[in-house]
């Protein structure tokens, strides 16, 4: 199950774990990264609190939790190559994966077709 | 996310309408990204975006629009140009008078503190001084120029001219397919050259680190001479994003940012730009506004300096963030005015104030980034050395 945010984050649902990403209209509105910070795993947040960082030449900017959750994996790749995230930001550039706390949560995010509704 | 580069928001209805370049259409022709600027809708980057525009202007040739910077003539009303340089130097500490035709010279006007109201490249036409400024202290320059030298010069602000800078290790190969007597240029020459047809004022400068050019171009002829040094395969437009990573990256003032009306010169490591004539013991020591303050700086030293930061990790250190002496202390001992990635030096650069005591180069600092205190030495300016054309 693929979910979206306004903030323009990708959610994939697998059992209770959901993987993180941003999106393709993310990537582009940011432009080429240079710089990903991410949450270290066994760390706790609820929805909304800040989780990542990204940057490029030009500005930072943060990543807040879609949903609630413990942080069990953060991708080492995009650290090491933050252009990771430009060229596949669905795939190869996930950023990190929580245990779903709130199923609710999960219900509350958008599908994909709102959320492609959302970019016009 | 996306707090900071959202997709431009409608503007406000009270919102001053933004000026626009004579370049403006072929911005959008070109797929800039645009935002206001010092009150003009200005391109930030277009589709290569602002990695690979700094890239490309360090390998080949990057074209800038700054038409949004104020070009103004100083005419003596004598005729005599040493008239319009000998008042010029009641508002600027450098030596004007000694500046010989057809060179130019980087300034700034100081205030009665010692603060600075803008830096400006001052030329000498033969028979009159051209003035380039900041877009956001034009109307406040004019003023002062008026207010100081219209018993001596005629002040005029340019409305109807453009400005492009081309810089890069190809801008001389370029610009010679078009002006070999442009290309013939040494750094900080000036002068009046035809390029395809147009009327231009050249000067072998620009504010990149690069050797290259700014032209100054009747309004409207710059958008045919653009489209012209376009059609060069090592020329691509460059927005304002990448030209503000390559001057940090240069170690160059931004004003507004590393330099305002309450840093002076010598806090600003600009003290290279005082001749000697205009210092004590010189034949033209002070008479400047702000003097007292500043040669006894340079004597003195001042109590703060601007220097270069080089985080020792990845995380760029950005404009705002505050500097510790220590990891744990509370009392911060100095602040970054300018910072970001820089794509040629491959990691964070920074610029900022310290206290003259923890000013050496190899100073180990803490910069505070989002409540992690993140080590920085500081470094010698540039990051990236010069490549201007001097011989």
């Amino acid at each position: 199950m693929l979910k979206f945010t306004q903030e323009h984050e990708w959610v994939r649902i697998e059992g209770d774990v959901a993987t993180v990403g941003i999106t393709q209209h993310a990537q582009e509105r940011l432009g080429d990264l240079v710089f990903v910070e991410l949450p270290e795993v066994g760390k706790s947040f609820a929805k909304g609190a800040l989780s990542a960082v990204v940057e490029s030449v030009k500005a930072a900017s943060e990543v807040y939790a879609p949903i609630g959750g413990e942080v069990i994996a953060a991708n080492p790749a995009i650290v090491a190559d933050p252009s990771l995230v430009n060229s596949d930001p669905m795939g190869a550039g996930w950023f990190f994966k929580l245990k779903v706390a709130d199923p609710l949560e999960v219900d509350a995010l958008m599908d994909e077709a709102d959320y492609k509704a959302l970019l016009g | 996310m996306m707090a900071q580069p959202a997709p431009a928001a409608p503007a406000a209805p009270a919102a001053p309408a933004l000026k626009h370049t004579p370049l403006h259409a072929l911005h959008l022709e070109m797929g800039a990204r645009m935002a206001p600027f010092a009150g003009y809708d200005m391109p930030i980057q277009y589709a290569l975006g602002v990695l690979k525009e700094h890239l490309h202007t360090r390998v080949a040739a990057g074209l800038f629009d700054v038409s949004h910077m104020g070009q103004i003539v100083l005419r003596p009303r004598s005729g005599k140009v040493a008239d319009a340089a000998q008042a010029l130097e009641r508002v600027v500490p450098v030596d004007v008078l000694g500046l010989r035709p057809a060179r130019q010279r980087y300034a700034f006007f100081t205030n009665g503190s010692g603060g600075i109201i803008d830096d400006l490249m001052i030329g000498q036409c033969g028979d009159h001084l051209a003035l380039i400024v900041n877009a956001s202290r034009n109307a406040i320059d004019e003023r002062h120029l008026r207010d100081a030298l219209s018993d001596v010069c005629t002040v005029e602000v340019l409305e109807d001219r453009a400005l492009l800078a081309l810089q890069g290790p190809a801008a001389e190969a370029v610009l010679a397919r078009l002006s070999l007597s442009s290309a013939a240029m040494r750094f900080m020459d000036i002068r009046s050259v035809l390029i395809a047809g147009a009327s231009c004022l050249v000067s072998r400068s620009g504010y990149t680190g690069e050797d290259g050019f700014e032209i100054s171009v009747p309004a409207r002829d710059v958008e045919k001479l653009a489209r012209t040094l376009l059609q060069d395969a090592a020329v691509t437009l460059i927005g304002l994003g990448a030209r503000d990573s390559l001057r940090t990256e240069a170690g160059l003032c931004l004003y507004g940012s590393d330099i305002n009306e309450s840093t002076t010169p010598v806090e600003a490591a600009l003290e290279w730009a005082i001749q000697k004539v205009r210092r004590r013991g010189g034949a033209r020591a002070g008479n400047f506004p702000g003097a007292d303050v500043v040669l006894e700086q340079i004597e003195r030293g001042a109590p703060r300096c601007r220097v270069g930061l080089k985080p020792r990790q990845r995380t760029p250190v950005r404009a705002g963030v505050l500097l510790y002496a220590d990891a744990c202390a509370s009392q911060s001992v100095g602040v970054v005015t300018s910072g970001t990635f820089g794509p040629s030096a491959a990691g964070p650069v920074a610029m900022g104030y310290v206290p003259r005591a923890l000013s050496a180069p190899n100073t180990l600092l803490f910069a505070d980034v989002r409540g992690n205190r993140l080590p920085v030495e500081v470094m010698e300016l540039p990051f990236v050395a010069h490549r201007y054309k001097r011989t």
